[in-house]
């Protein structure tokens, strides 16, 4: 029998402290750090510690979002994924670790040896930076810039330039071809993309990431209103084709391409590439749960793992893609990002606008009013010439 | 248009997701090496020679048939002789090339002495692609009971017919070709 | 013959084309094969087709070798699909011999060139979409009901894929027991499975977007070209041989020909999945009908116990069926003697992939790559 004095306040209490473990440990740290170094240091070892937890869970993270989209995936192929390496595959990320650390790294002769070299290495640093503007907790992003959300998409944008150029290093047709697909999908995606995370700006009129997870309490997340949705919807289909994720996983097309801009790529090189894009998909995932899903908000359980729950929910949805569909063509995969998803998310502008200034009741009807409508004209626009819904087969004798 | 056939597509995908988990049918590989399916009776792969009794003793006259009708000529064979060089009834050398053979079965189909079958051993990788691949006399021969443990029905219908074939033999002071006796069943 | 269209000449930008060569070790060339395409950006303005790396000199094997040998060599041309190859040649040494058939072995060889065909296209299927680039979820469903069917084939014949079942004048062994009741199941699982497949696929916005209208094959250049198949009947063109020569005994069947109407990418994927559907009514029809008799005739089983010895009369005959993927033909030619003087496979893979560059020019690379998924080739057919 529980004790009846253990009640209310003390599993409040517990919670609390669960929720910031992470954040108390640190001030231990620091508080030991500060009885026995001089002040300048400190602020040194502070930096040290939290630089040092998120590249270590960098590569944790990718490692097992590997394990998790085998598993995934497979199960969706009635199968039942990875089983051999440790409990439930648990070890297969490590084994495949080992696998890839002790390939052959393979150089083309007519490779640019630097560039070659370097793409790799410029690749992760971008995605592995971008982890530590997440607030991953409450009081628990490692830097809480007032420009957070800027910075983010500055960032992230810089990974389209390593793509290029490690294509072009490798001096492949294929690679170079995979090369120029990513600049042109990249490019164009991070337009709907940042238009769309605007609503969230407009709303909260801050870009720190944590002043608008703070925005959004208790159950109050964005995803609750019409342009939230509509917003959520769009930034992460763009979110989707950022990571080269299927169905607009043209820079790396398999069954086109070979590999496309990794196809030269072996051994550590191409498992730093995978890193990327695998952290880049968590990353992208934090994000739109920051801005949309209230971020680590949420009742009862510790703010960490509400954080971790919304985010791994996206990358799921990011794997069930991968598991169902087929990809865009480039032509198609263009169109669909400038001529649906960007006038969709300019609409969604206007919409937290009318939301802003009109009285509650107003605001829904006529938001959904004109994201509904507008979306019935895009996509009737979009797919009028390219698709033939009820085609007619003749069975003859 | 809507993208609810996307959606649609979506459903189909999570519902065999869920049922991996629920439904007994939902995960639909075998885990190899500890589980197996079920052989079929008929599954041929690789050929053996059986013998009754004593290995040394086996069905095989050394006539030569199978070999001249493998289609890709992977049997070899070459007669026994006693002291005086005088031809036996028995193999000397029977090799069988794996590395050749593509199972199709011939053999057993045109042995007038039920002495070749197929058999239904599939593992059978090896470390060396010279001589281990090379199946000799020893290695392919198997008793009947083996025959009859993987394949009773036919094994059946085979100790049936070569009863009979016996007490024909036995009654008749000639005893009659072989080839003959068997285009009759 | 050189087609290069003329690019655009721009002020400041000149603008180069790129010789790309699609295999023979590439993802989705469906074995080895090799496509040197020309590309202006994305834009296929030259595709040449290299075939002969699977080249195994089949024919010229078949003419060393007594008449039965060949037929587990028949397996390995389309591998896909053995029992129909199997089918097809044994007609055409049928033909020459003059053997008949029994009643019972018809109906056998009719239930496994509709369950080859099953397998055939439900396979295809899966693959179309994994060149289409859905991470293999259609081709393990896909899989996972084309290997109930191979489980059958190998209770019957005792291999999955390399069958060596059919015998000139019959079948090698009869049905074994309960062979039927198994198939009965599976047939009658076969709908759901074929509705969940649609639901997946057919009315999918991007397979729809990427499908329709794509690698158009116009009906008079698909007569010309000789091509046969689903990719002439979604051509347009009724053009079925079960219902042209009535071969074995498909005259008393009752099913119908599906056919498409524009001849694109959309078209041959769905005429197939009807196809499947006839299919099925075929194999329902021929469970009912099966009755007990001799598998093979006399004269064939003789024949079938000492395959060296089989002397078949001189004149030349030419075998053909509705294979899963076309038209396949035997051409013999005898001597008299106990080996074909002349053996010719009309291959429908090779064939159809002739008109492929017709269908390629102009599109983008991704959709060469389905187009000649479409087609559904077996390497193992086209270079024999």
């Amino acid at each position: 029998m529980l004790d009846p004095r253990f009640r209310g306040s003390d599993i409040k209490e517990c919670m609390e402290n669960l929720d910031q473990i992470f954040v108390q440990a640190k001030r231990t740290v620091m508080n030991l750090a500060e009885s026995v170094l001089p002040q300048p240091l400190v602020l040194l070892v502070s930096m040290l510690i939290s630089i040092g937890v998120i590249a270590a869970i960098g590569p944790v993270i990718m490692m097992y979002l590997t394990w998790l989209e085998r598993k995934v995936v497979g199960r969706i192929q009635n199968r039942i994924g990875p089983n051999r390496v440790g409990k439930f595959g648990l070890l297969q990320p490590i084994a495949d670790g080992i696998k890839m650390l002790t390939k052959e790294d393979i150089v083309p002769e007519g490779a640019d040896h630097i560039l070659h070299f370097l793409s790799p290495v410029l690749v992760v640093v971008p995605a592995l930076l971008v982890l530590g503007l997440l607030p991953w907790g409450r009081n628990m992003a490692a830097v809480d810039l007032q420009v957070g959300l800027l910075l983010f998409f500055a960032i992230t944008s810089t990974g389209t330039l390593s793509i290029f150029l490690g294509a072009w290093g490798s001096r492949n047709k294929f690679s170079l071809l995979g090369a120029l697909r990513a600049v042109a999908q990249l490019i164009s995606y991070e337009i709907p993309q940042v238009f769309s995370a605007v609503v969230v700006i407009m709303h909260t009129q801050t870009i720190s990431i944590v002043e608008i997870v703070n925005a959004q309490p208790g159950f109050n997340w964005f995803v609750f209103t019409p342009w939230g949705f509509t917003g959520l919807v769009l930034f992460y289909i763009a979110s989707v084709a950022e990571c080269n994720r299927t169905p607009f996983d043209l820079p790396e097309a398999e069954s086109e391409i070979v590999a496309g801009f990794h196809t030269e790529y072996s051994g550590m090189k191409f498992a730093l590439f995978y890193m990327a894009e695998f952290l880049q998909v968590f990353s992208l995932s934090a994000l739109a749960a920051a801005l949309f899903l209230g971020g680590w908000q949420g009742p009862f359980l510790p703010s960490w793992i509400w954080f971790f729950l919304k985010t791994y929910g996206l990358i799921f949805i990011m794997l069930w893609f991968r598991g169902t569909f087929p990809r865009l063509r480039v032509d198609q995969l263009m169109g669909f990002a400038w001529k649906f998803l960007l006038p969709m998310s300019m609409i969604n502008i206007v919409v937290v606008g009318i939301w802003t200034y009109a009285s509650p009741i107003v605001a829904w009807v006529l938001g959904i009013l004109i994201i509904a409508i507008s979306f019935g004209v895009l996509a009737k626009l979009n797919t009028r010439y390219h698709i033939e819904r009820n085609r007619k087969f003749i069975l003859a004798e | 248009m809507w993208g609810t056939g996307v959606l649609k597509g979506m459903a189909v995908t999570i519902k065999n997701f869920f049922d991996t988990y629920t439904s007994k049918n939902g995960i639909f590989t075998v885990e190899y090496p500890e589980k197996r399916l079920p052989e079929k009776e008929r599954f041929r792969n690789f050929p053996i020679l059986v013998y009754d009794e004593k290995p040394e003793e086996l069905r095989c006259v050394a006539c030569d048939i199978c070999a001249k009708e493998c289609p890709p000529k992977c049997i070899t064979i070459v007669k026994a002789k006693d002291a005086q060089g005088k031809p036996l009834k028995q193999p000397e050398v029977f090799d069988i090339d794996f590395t050749v053979c593509m199972n199709c079965g011939i053999c057993e189909e045109t042995c007038p002495f039920d002495a070749i079958y197929m058999d239904h051993e599939f593992e059978l990788a090896e470390y060396d692609r010279m001589d281990a691949l090379i199946y000799k006399k020893e290695r392919l021969s198997r008793p009947w009971t083996h025959f009859e443990k993987i394949r009773p029905t036919d094994a059946k219908e085979i100790n049936e017919r070569r009863a009979k074939d016996a007490t024909k033999t036995a009654a008749a002071v000639k005893p009659a070709p072989p080839q003959a006796s068997n285009q009759q069943t | 013959m050189t087609n290069t269209i003329e690019t655009q000449t721009r002020p400041s930008l000149s603008t180069q084309q790129l010789e790309v060569s699609i295999g023979p070790q590439h993802p989705s060339t469906h074995g080895v094969f090799r496509m040197n395409v020309v590309l202006d950006g994305e834009t296929i303005v030259k595709l040449k087709p290299v075939m002969g790396y699977l080249h195994r000199n089949h024919e010229q094997l078949a003419e060393n070798m007594s008449w039965l040998g060949s037929m587990p060599y028949t397996d390995r041309l389309d591998y896909f699909c053995s029992m129909t190859n199997n089918i097809a040649y044994a007609l055409a040494v049928e033909k020459l011999m003059g053997i008949d058939v029994p009643e019972r072995a018809q109906y056998i060889r009719v239930i496994m060139a509709e369950l080859t065909r099953l397998v055939n296209h439900t396979a295809l299927v899966g693959f179309l979409l994994n060149d289409l680039g859905a991470f293999f979820t259609p081709v393990l469903y896909a899989f996972r009901e084309r290997e109930k069917i191979l489980d059958l084939f190998e209770s019957v014949a005792g291999s999955r894929m390399m069958c060596n079942y059919m015998r000139f004048g019959g079948v090698k062994l009869d049905l074994p027991d309960g062979f039927v009741d198994c198939a009965k199941a599976i047939v009658d699982n076969y709908p759901p499975f074929l509705e969940e497949m649609e639901r997946l696929l057919t009315k999918n916005e991007i397979l729809m977007a990427r499908c329709q209208n794509v690698g158009i094959l116009l009906k008079d250049l698909a007569v010309n070209a000789s091509v046969t198949g689903p990719v002439l009947r979604a051509s347009g063109v009724n053009y079925d041989i079960r219902k042209i020569d009535k071969y074995g005994i498909y005259d008393r069947f009752d099913f119908k020909v599906p056919l498409g109407t524009v001849g694109d990418v959309y078209d041959r994927y769905y005429v197939r999945i009807l196809e499947m559907r006839e299919s099925l009514k075929i194999l329902r029809q021929a469970f009912k009908e099966l009755s007990a008799g001799p598998v093979i005739s006399q004269k064939g089983l003789i024949a079938a116990k000492s395959p060296r010895n089989m002397k078949v009369p001189a004149g030349d005959a030419y075998g053909r069926i509705e294979a899963p993927k076309g038209e396949l033909g035997f051409y013999i030619v005898s001597e008299g003697g106990t080996k074909p003087y002349r053996y010719h496979v009309r291959a429908p893979s090779f064939i159809n992939l002739t008109i492929l560059e017709d269908m390629c020019l102009g599109h983008k690379v991704a959709d060469a790559i389905i187009i000649l998924g479409s087609i559904d080739i077996v390497l193992g057919e086209v270079d024999r």
